[in-house]
Order: structure tokens, then sequence, then C-alpha cells
């Protein structure tokens, strides 16, 4: 168990120090969520003179939008890296080290859990600085960070098994628009009951993002709601174990031992 | 200048049928933009002083169509990029005896891929119930706006390929066509703006673009001659911009 551990710090130390060492990867990721909150909380504020909005502030509404749109960034980080490592043939000489599959793939992660908890702590210290209040107080802050890192580590993974499966950093990031979609189709612009158009209601319902994004929310917005906090918690925790055996399903066959 | 300009149009189009990863993400980005606004926030035309004749979906297909125009030209600058990465640019400098028909052959091969993605987005869109309230005057004017946009978007994103000479500009190409594009009315008319976004968009030039690409579309055609001067003004300057930064390769080598 200790050695395992060892492994873990070591390759989660290399891949958060690899992402902190350039900024280019992580600037824009932590930017951009921030930039499309700012206009998009002005530019969709007539939102909330809609009956039944659960808000006067949309910026509160949206605040949770960006924790997720960060998290998916830190899967392409994740998934670049690791497919990097695989072109550049550091996994095959990895491969003939003792280092487990286990240490690999939850040490690689390290990068975009790093990653995550660093934007989710801008996000939320950016949003409490705009007024924001947070109706389920300090605790609530804290879940909201604790499933903002669990989110990016869920999307992380995802981020390894794609980089396993592809082989290439282009093959990650080409799946990017598919991820975003996700992003898209969810109830992140208004809350599923007064999304209008059935077929887009229906595919927001059936998306799992819509259930992290409205946990956060629910924290954010109306203070503790069990139920929305278990579907968020039970999705961010399935996609970590679902992409988890996926990639390691993949790292055997990459890393078949000759 | 035309000879060459058709010429690399030709081989810039053969590219791209060839590598659907290249075609495929600027065709995917508009139609999902299109799904989650008119799908996902159609509920706004209730809004309290939403006065838009022809439906939400209409309203949030100009922006998409005009977006798709102006990425269009932007996500060409990301070949000419490339071409100067990968030499062969060089050897079209040399080659070439017009260099400006450079120019003109990655413009008119970025509009024929938009026009591949505007037909595909109508087609949707109408699928999807869009109501036209113009006739067809002003639809050609609404289309008309678009390839002046789409030509926008490419010559501002050759004067960056131009210039950088590497896919690693392509940052620099996007972030401020999105930010100018989503610092205008997307979701809601201008006049239910508030605060300092309504500014920035009341001062921002692709409002008048969109506001008139709006109007052609409800039949009440509006800042006509404004968003027309506006757009090619755009052209003239990022024209300059684009001829400039050709220069500076040219003087690179």
């Amino acid at each position: 168990m200790r050695t395992l551990l060892r492994q873990i710090g070591l390759i989660a130390g290399r891949s958060l120090v690899r992402t902190a060492r350039r900024p280019g990867t992580w600037i824009p990721p932590l930017l951009f969520p921030l930039m499309l909150m700012a206009i998009n909380s002005n530019g969709l504020r007539a939102a909330t003179h809609l009956p039944g909005f659960p808000t006067h502030s949309f910026l509160a509404f949206f605040v949770p939008f960006s924790f997720l749109q960060g998290a998916l960034f830190a899967s392409g980080i994740a998934g670049t890296d690791l497919a990097r490592d695989v072109d550049t043939g550091f996994l095959n000489r990895l491969a003939l080290t003792p280092v487990r599959g286990a240490s690999l793939l939850i040490g690689q992660i390290g990068g975009a859990v790093g990653l995550g908890a660093f934007q989710a702590l801008v996000y939320l210290g950016i949003a409490l600085a705009a007024g924001v209040h947070i109706r389920a107080g300090v605790g609530g802050a804290l879940l909201i960070l604790l499933l903002a890192v669990l989110v990016a580590a869920g999307f992380g993974t995802l981020g390894l098994f794609l980089a396993l499966l592809t082989g290439s950093g282009e093959g990650v990031q080409s799946t990017f628009p598919l991820l975003f979609f996700l992003l898209l189709i969810s109830s992140m612009n208004l809350p599923r009951n007064l999304i209008e158009v059935a077929w887009f209601r229906d595919l927001a319902t059936a998306n799992p993002v819509s259930y992290m994004i409205e946990a956060i929310r629910s924290l954010v917005i109306t203070g503790w709601d069990a139920q929305a906090l278990l579907l968020g918690f039970g999705f961010a925790v399935t996609l970590i174990a679902a992409s988890l055996a996926l990639a390691a399903r993949q790292l055997r066959v990459r890393m078949a031992r000759t | 200048m035309i000879t060459v300009g058709l010429g690399l149009a030709y081989r810039q189009l053969t590219v791209l049928f060839k590598n659907p990863s290249l075609f495929l993400p600027p065709m995917l980005f508009p139609l999902m933009n299109f799904m989650a606004f008119a799908g996902g926030l159609s509920r706004l035309r209730h809004v309290p002083g939403f006065t838009f004749g022809s439906g939400y979906t209409a309203f949030t297909f100009v922006f998409v169509l005009l977006q798709s125009a102006m990425f269009g030209g932007v996500f060409a600058g990301f070949g000419i990029a490339r071409d100067f990465e990968y030499g062969f640019a060089r050897r079209l400098l040399v080659s070439a005896p017009h260099r400006s028909g450079l120019i003109l052959g990655y413009a008119i091969s970025a509009l024929a891929r938009w026009s591949m993605i505007a037909i595909v987005l109508t087609v949707v869109a109408l699928a999807a119930g869009m109501q036209i309230g113009g006739n067809g005057v002003d639809v050609f004017g609404l289309y008309a706006l678009g390839v002046i946009v789409n030509a926008v978007g490419l010559l501002w994103a050759c004067g960056i390929a131009m210039r950088f000479r590497s896919v690693q500009a392509g940052p620099i190409m996007q972030t401020p066509v999105f930010l100018l594009l989503f610092l205008a009315p997307v979701y809601v008319p201008l006049a239910l703006l508030q605060g300092w976004i309504h500014t920035v968009a009341r001062l921002n030039p692709l409002t008048f673009l969109l506001e008139s690409g709006r109007g052609f579309i409800d039949g009440r055609p509006t800042e006509v001659a404004t968003a027309f001067t506006i757009a090619f003004g755009l052209v003239l300057v990022f024209g300059v911009w684009a001829r400039t930064g050709l220069g500076r390769a040219e003087r690179a080598g």
C-alpha cells in the first residue's frame, strides 16, 4: 500500500509540475470560463424576469457552469499529457518499471485535479467578490470545492481513457467538441422546468452534466438540497469509476509487458 | 492574380475534403450552438420587452449564422498558419506571380467552406421550424452580410497568420473574435441588456450587423446602411491588415 501511494505521489507530482510549468496550458482554461461567466451572467440577466426563475442574480445561477467548463478543459490537459507520454515512448519505458497501472492512472490525473482545485478556488473567490451569496454557507462553499474537484477528476480520467484509446493528442482534442456538447445540452442556461422545447428538456434531463451543475447551483441559490447533492455527487463518482475502469482496461493493452 | 487565387482555393478545398477533421469541427460548432440556443433558451421570448416577430429560433439563427461566417474565416486562418509552419506557403510565395492572389485564394476557399456550413445550418433551422418574415431581398441581404463577415474573419486571421506564421497563433485569431461576438446582443435584443454589457454592445460594431441581420429575417430591415458601411469598412481595414501581413511574410522569406 505504501509503495502504491509513493508511486501515485511521484506520478501526480510530475503531472502537477508539468502542468504548472506551461502557463499556456492552464491560463486559457482558467480565463475562458471567467470570460464566459462575465458575459453570459450579464447577457442573460433578462432571464431572471421569467416567472419561476429561482433567483434574481443570473451570476449566482450561472457560476456552477464555470466549474464544469473548467473541469472539461482539465480533461483535455490530462488526456493530452498522457497522449504525449504515449507518443514519446515514456509510457513504454514506464512499462519496464515496477510501477502499477493504478498508480499511473491515479497519478496522471494529478495535474487535472490540481488545476481543477485551483480553478474552483478562483471561480468561487471571484463569484463571492462579485456579490454572489452562497445560501448553504461556509459548509456549502467547501462542498462546492469538493464537488468541483471530483468533477475535474471525473473528466480528467475520461481524458486519460481517450488518450489511451487514441494514443494521440489530436485524438483527445478532437473529442472536445463532443464533450462540450454535453455542457451545451444541459440546464446550464435555464432551469430544466423553464426549458420550453421538449426534446431539449428531455436531453438535458438525461444528461448527467445537468445534475452536476444543479448540485452546485442548489448550494448557491437554494441551500441544502439532499436530492440535488446526491445526484450531483453520485454522477461525479460514477463518472470517475466508469472512466477509471475503461482507462484501466485500455492501459493493460498499452502497457502489455513483453 | 485571379488565376493564383483560384488555383490556391482549389488546393485548399481539396485538402479540406480529404481531411474530415478539418471540415467537421467548423460544421459542428454552429449546429451545436444553434441547438443549444434555439432549444435551450427559447423561453426568453417571454421576457417582458422581447419583441421579435419571427420567433426565438430565427432570432438566434442570425447570430449563429454570422458567428459561423466569422469563425469560418478564422478557421481558414489556421490553415494559412499551418501552410507557413510546414513551409508550403514559402513555396507559394516563390511561385506566385501576383502574391495578393494568395489572400484571394484563401478567401475564396473560406467562402466556399462557409457556404456549405450556411446551407446545412439553414436547412437544420428550417427543419426546426424557423419562421422567415422577410422576403427574398431581405434574405439575400442577410446572407450578403454573412459573406462580408466571412471575409472580415478571414482577413483578420490571415493578417495574424502571416505575421506569426505558426499555428500557435490560433488563440490570438480566435479570442478577440469570440469576445467581440459575445459582447453583442446574443441572447436578447439590445434594449433588454442591462449594465456594462449594454454599453459595450451599443458600441460594438458587430451589434449593428446582428441587428440588421435580425431585421432582414424578420422582414423589418433596420440599420441596413450603417451595417453595410461598417461591414465594408471592416473589409477595408482588415484587407490592409492582411496585405501588410503578407508583406511581412515576404520580407521574412
